[in-house]
């Protein structure tokens, strides 16, 4: 930790920080079975499934484990690491959205994550949707309505705005749900991968849309597996491992180092 | 979650020069009122969204709504009024009853859907930024509307069975805006606990069972405490409950037998549960903000 910490003081004297997160832990509950003796290949777990052992009981994952860094006006920072590695914890818990369970993050505005899935209804037509996801990312009605042929046309789904969302094929909806999801700019910008689907053209068009929130937000993160992705549109990159920061820096020294580490 | 200004880190040092404020912090209750009224157009379109949605799901949709109670107040006519011979005591049983359960309902089904209303819907708390009490005010909104089309229902039928109607039919707008006050801050109140001990989602169906029983729903509580000479204390405690409140009211409004007719502190009780329990669910459901999502 001692190097990050150097380095937030030194980053900290470039520009104006808009996210500081200090020594951010953030532990998931679940209910499953509480740990029965150890060993986790094969026999043994599938001795603890037959053999019932191990009472249903709450149990703590710690997710994030104690990160420290500090971003800063104009940054556009790309969070790299395995699956499982924390990167989408850490991004809600700088959204506020997970609450902390030691440390703090400290920001000027509300962080916004770019997505609105959960708040649709697959069963209800496009429009209802756009106008039910509109209002759930905290537009005005009448910011819906000024957005919501934009909407439409970006998402290139035509008169299928009409019908219920369980009609369209998986990259209509996906084109959708970037749509509503894009249509707002935010000062302090999350972006979590999945988004970019669809065919080649939508892609194109969804990646310029990110690049133009970039340029309108103050801060970007970036949560993606493809290093292209991140080496494209980000100027700086942490490096999540287990739930700690492994690395933090330039984009290409960052991603030089992860990726020198997987090839191995 | 602030550490003493002795002992704060370099980063929240940092954090301070710029002005930085640490975010998920418990709102103030003011700011957390602001924030909500602004997101009053999201809470009125999730609620009808989710109407939508349930009648585009079933082919009878919010027929269900109606013929649920119904059905459950065919069962209690069968086994409390003819079995059991509630019916004999009681002017009009069929409209007692009906009024009985279709007014039970309203509070059962708020406190139970608004209790599941953050546990149920994780994923977006766990997404988007709103404040909670959108979730259980969308819940305790879209039971309401359900509740309207009910209400209609129940007027033909207690109008098929003979009563009169009367100026006092009026009544029932403020009434079931004071039942929608009490129900929605018991709501807040599970919301919350739900969230913190999740069998609470199985154990509730049980507790509002047994309360629906000693509510009068499907007896007279004069006529169980004259016949079985009940301690005063039972009485008083039956009479004050407020699910019994409520319905005992709709019933001396709906219905004109001298029977049914309540006392006006009956109306002072009512009014007392809504302003007392509405502003405590609240609060106690505000005082969790930041910890909704956890999981």
């Amino acid at each position: 930790m001692a190097v990050a910490d150097e380095r937030t003081v030194r980053r900290s004297n470039a520009g104006k920080p808009t996210v500081i997160v200090d020594d951010l832990h953030v532990t998931y509950r679940v209910i499953g079975p509480r740990p029965a003796g150890a060993g986790t290949d094969g026999a043994s777990a599938l001795r603890r499934v037959l053999s019932r052992k191990g009472s249903p009981g709450l149990r703590e994952i710690k997710a994030i484990r104690g990160v420290t860094f500090v971003a800063n006006h104009g940054d556009a920072i790309g969070l790299v690491g395995r699956n499982g590695s924390g990167k989408s914890t850490l991004l809600r818990a700088i959204a506020g959205l997970l609450p902390p369970e030691k440390g703090a993050v400290y920001t000027d505005c509300q962080p916004s994550l770019l997505g609105v899935n959960a708040a649709l209804i697959n069963s209800l037509s496009g429009e209802q949707n756009i106008v039910l996801g509109g209002l759930a990312m905290g537009m005005t009605p009448t910011e819906v309505k000024e957005k919501f042929t934009s909407i439409v046309d970006f998402a290139g789904i035509g008169d299928f705005v009409e019908l219920p969302m369980n009609a369209y094929s998986s990259g209509m909806s996906a084109r959708l749900r970037f749509a509503i999801a894009a249509s707002v700019s935010h000062d302090v910008l999350l972006i979590d991968e999945a988004l970019a689907t669809g065919d080649a053209e939508f892609r194109r068009k969804s990646e310029s849309r990110i690049r133009e929130l970039r340029d309108e937000a103050g801060t970007v993160f970036v949560v993606s597996h493809s290093l292209g992705v991140i080496r494209e549109t980000c100027n700086r990159a942490i490096w999540i491992d287990a739930g700690t920061l492994k690395m933090d820096g330039d984009v290409n020294e960052v991603l030089d180092a992860y990726e020198s580490l997987v090839e191995k | 979650m602030t550490t003493s200004d002795l002992e704060r880190s370099a980063p929240a040092a940092l954090a301070d020069r710029h002005g930085l404020t640490p975010i998920g912090q418990q709102p103030a209750l003011r700011t957390y009122i602001a924030a909500l009224w602004e997101r009053r157009f999201f809470m009125v379109t999730f609620a009808r969204s989710r109407i939508a949605a349930e009648n585009a799901e079933s082919r009878l949709g919010q027929v269900w709504q109606v013929l649920n109670p119904l059905l459950n107040a065919a069962v209690y006519y069968l086994v409390f009024g003819v079995i059991l011979g509630a019916k004999k005591d009681i002017d009009n049983y069929t409209a007692f009853l009906i009024t009985g359960v279709f007014i039970f309902a309203f509070t059962q089904r708020t406190i139970m859907s608004s209790s599941r209303s953050i546990s149920g819907n994780l994923g977006l708390v766990r997404a988007l930024h709103f404040p909670r009490a959108v979730l259980p005010f969308a819940k305790v909104i879209e039971e309401t509307v359900k509740t309207g089309t009910s209400l209609v229902v129940l007027a033909v039928i207690v109008l098929a069975t003979g009563e009169p109607l009367t100026w006092r039919w009026l009544l029932i707008a403020p009434l079931i805006l004071l039942q929608l006050m009490f129900s929605a801050g018991v709501g807040l109140v599970f919301a919350r606990l739900t969230v913190d001990v999740r069998d609470i989602a199985q154990f509730l169906p049980f507790a509002l069972r047994i309360w629906m029983y000693l509510s009068g729903v499907m007896y007279s509580i004069t006529v169980f405490a004259e016949t079985r000479d009940a301690h005063p204390f039972i009485e008083w405690a039956l009479r004050v409950n407020p699910a019994a409140v409520y319905i005992e009211i709709t019933r001396s409004c709906l219905m004109a037998g001298p029977q049914t007719q309540v006392p006006l502190w009956t109306w002072a009780l009512a009014v007392a549960w809504a302003v007392v329990l509405f502003p405590i669910g609240f609060i106690f459901f505000w005082r969790a903000e930041s910890r909704y999502g956890r999981g």
